[in-house]
């Protein structure tokens, strides 16, 4: 990730050393008007080139969500005013100066390539990140994705989906949706009608994928939403680990990323998926920022699967996600680690669905929780025990720290248990960083800011200890630096 | 250099929650020395060491603490500890999820920076680590393992020595380290702070009994009550309280 610590917004122009990655990249983008009506959604199928099964799909979804009168969930603890879904632009792609799309690499605008440089994520695979291999979507599409034919060579795809729709329509068509259905709810019927870019991956039988996948998710220009589709398929046996980052320019008003990511882990198939959310957070009177209201949910098909999702969420003005596990296979395995930090107006209400339906099937979550400034922080899990799951076990672990005494922390487990063999595990802790904690730390030389992290990344260390390496490592950082300013 | 003053307190009162604990402390410290400060409970030892640490929760209401001419109750804790101040918890406090290898490595890396010194590289560190542990019967293992969590009585105290001989302070301060210890505990314990005391070192001791005096032999006894120094001499002095316990000593001083 880039060092520099000075930028100055574009738009308001101050500069914002709270988050460096807020830099517009200037390149030419082919821009859809704004609004959304049967015409948007066909002109984006269009302009994917899908088949006429796609596209009716789209219709289907979006017809639904059409029914749905505009009216967004308000179950969340979140409060913002109403979005009007008539003035986003819902495709925007970059494209070269005589109009066409880049084909290769070698097309793409110099300006691209440098900007994912500073982002840190290089698109040349000579330049690589130390074996991970990365799609780079930038706002409605995929602009370019490395490794792809070391990864084929091992019958592993790993693409856009919207080349996936046109290259592997039996295997899109299988399961695209089978796990969150575009009626599952409002953000998740928007995101079928319109969703632009994202990755497939499938991973075939019995082969565990040599390295890291990853997908850099840019915003980059001022009124689009950003509707990230992913799918992935762990067949029998397969093992991957997906890692997933994000950032955006910033800017003064808010905008939307609403995403839809599927899992599906067949028979002992493995499939850790990470993130490290770090959209633009707003400023500090809690102007712009993004909206990420975003449905992830796996499903582990087959018998011994496991599902572990791991997320570092710090930026967004407000998050809204509860990456899930339906434990459908027996002896399947569930699992979600997060770190939820709010700042200054930053709101995030996530957890986690854990859905025992299988035998023996085993479930942990285990949730951090951090709020500073006025930053409000709502842990929300669901852990479902169906008649038919003999023996499920869960541990639920929720801990919140409060930093300063204008944030909250709320914490809402939801459990129902419909089998009596069943074994349920709740712990939850709120505290603060103590004087006590800071005094011993601080009585051997360390700094009060040195301290106060140290602290904070002790308290995180369950969560992170699930990253990969780097990712850790990027993890911590970020959270220092989101924290700046309201300690010591 | 020996005998230079280190620590000087002059008619130090302070308190916590607007009671007064230290009604005017007198003491000199020079290098090379050990002193043993005892009394009861309650009669304000740890508040002392804890006021030359920089612990946030009391209050100073007047006298002045100069340490190696410095005003030191003007210095934050952490400047303190990068200054050569160690104080030696009676209770140290679970750090979660914080390596002890990770937290030692920092503190070191603080101090030897303050010093002018180079930080030493992760093999070096190690090594040093390593050394330190076995010197006061520390496992490996422990040096993975959380801040002070989960560890025993004797362990955090031996931690606490182990933190002492690593980062090497000019004055070291002891509250009451020897509390809760079984007797090859305390050995082992003695034995760090006996490794520790040199001519350019020196110890202020805060104990309750005289038994850990057996293994550190002090150069000055004081004995605290009530808020004051009633009496100071020398090793004899710790042993008659210990033969005729405090009240003795109260009497005297009333009388």
């Amino acid at each position: 990730m880039p060092r520099e610590r000075k930028v100055i917004s574009r738009e308001t122009g101050i500069e914002e050393q709270e988050y460096k990655w807020g830099f517009v990249i200037p390149i030419k983008e082919e821009v859809v008007p704004k609004g959304l009506n049967e015409e948007v959604v066909r002109l984006i199928s269009q302009k994917k080139g899908e088949p006429e099964w796609m596209t009716e799909w789209r219709l289907r979804a979006y017809r639904y969500w059409r029914s749905l009168g505009y009216i967004e969930p308000k179950w969340a603890k979140v409060y913002h005013p109403p979005i009007d879904f008539q003035d986003i632009v819902y495709y925007a792609a970059p494209v070269r100066d005589d109009g066409s799309r880049p084909k290769s690499l070698d097309e793409i605008d110099p300006e691209l390539k440098r900007a994912f440089d500073k982002l840190g994520i290089p698109l040349e695979e000579q330049k690589r990140l130390a074996g991970v291999a990365v799609d780079a979507v930038l706002d409605s599409a995929s602009v370019a994705t490395t490794f792809q034919k070391k990864l084929e060579d091992l019958g592993i795809i790993f693409c856009p989906i919207s080349e996936a729709i046109q290259k592997y329509p039996e295997l899109v068509r299988q399961y695209l949706g089978s796990v969150v259905p575009y009626t599952d709810n409002f953000y998740a019927a928007l995101n079928s009608a319109v969703f632009s870019d994202g990755t497939f991956v499938y991973v075939p039988p019995g082969v565990r994928c040599p390295m890291d996948l990853m997908t850099y998710f840019r915003i980059n220009e001022a009124e689009v939403g950003q509707f990230e589709r992913t799918l992935i398929i762990a067949d029998r046996g397969s093992y991957v680990s997906y890692l997933e980052g994000c950032t955006a320019p910033i800017r003064k008003r808010h905008q939307l990323h609403a995403a839809v990511v599927e899992l599906i882990a067949l028979d002992d198939a493995e499939i850790k998926y990470s993130t490290l959310q770090n959209w633009y957070p707003g400023d500090k009177e809690g102007r712009g920022g993004v909206y990420n209201f975003v449905t992830k949910r796996g499903i582990c098909l087959g018998k011994n699967a496991k599902i572990s999702w791991t997320q570092v969420e710090t930026g967004s003005a407000i998050t809204w996600k509860y990456p899930s596990v339906i434990l459908k296979g027996d002896n399947s395995v569930g699992e979600f680690y997060s770190v939820a930090l709010v700042n200054n107006y930053q709101q995030a209400d996530t957890g986690t669905k854990m859905v025992h339906i299988g035998k023996n099937t085993r479930s942990t979550i285990i949730a951090k929780g951090i709020a500073a400034g006025h930053g409000q922080n709502t842990y929300r899990g669901l852990v479902k025990i169906m008649p038919t799951a003999d023996g499920a076990r869960n541990f639920t672990r929720c801990d919140s720290l409060l930093i300063g005494s204008r944030c909250g922390a709320h914490t809402v487990p939801y459990l129902e248990v419909r089998n009596p063999t069943a074994r349920i595990e709740h712990e939850a802790t709120t505290s603060k960083v103590s004087e006590e904690q800071l005094f011993y730390l601080m009585s051997r030389g360390i700094t009060e800011e040195d301290a106060q992290f140290m602290i904070i990344n002790g308290f995180c260390r369950g969560v992170f200890q699930e990253l990969p390496f780097e990712f850790a490592m990027e993890a911590s950082q970020l959270l220092r630096v989101s924290l700046e300013g309201t300690v010591g | 250099m020996t005998g230079e003053v280190v620590l000087e307190i002059r008619g130090l009162r302070a308190g916590v929650g607007g009671v007064e604990i230290l009604k005017g402390i007198d003491l000199t410290v020079r290098l090379g020395e050990v002193h043993a400060i005892m009394g009861p409970n309650g009669s304000g030892k740890s508040t002392l060491v804890n006021i030359l640490a920089g612990k946030p929760d009391y209050e100073v209401l007047a006298g002045q603490v100069i340490y190696k001419g410095m005003d030191l109750l003007a210095m934050s804790p952490d400047e303190r500890a990068r200054e050569g101040i160690f104080l030696a918890f009676q209770y140290p406090v679970e750090v979660p999820g914080v390596r002890v290898r990770e937290f030692l490595r920092t503190a070191l890396d603080a101090i030897r920076e303050h010093r002018g010194e180079e930080k030493l590289s992760v093999k070096e560190f190690n090594r040093l680590l390593q050394e330190k542990a076995r010197e006061v019967g520390m496992g490996q293992d422990i040096l993975r393992r959380n801040v002070n969590e989960g560890f025993s009585g004797g362990e955090k105290k031996r931690h606490e020595i182990l933190q002492l001989l690593l980062l090497d302070p000019t004055l070291a301060l002891l509250d009451e380290t020897d509390s809760g210890l079984d007797i090859d505990a305390l050995k082992v314990v003695a034995q760090g702070i006996n490794r520790y005391r040199g001519p350019e070192k020196a110890v202020l001791l805060v104990t309750h009994y005289q038994r850990i005096l057996n293994y550190v032999e002090p150069d000055h006894v004081h004995v605290l009550m009530d808020g004051r120094i009633v009496a100071s001499g020398g090793r004899e002095l710790a042993l008659e309280v210990e033969a005729k316990g405090y009240e003795w000593l109260r009497q005297a001083v009333e009388s």
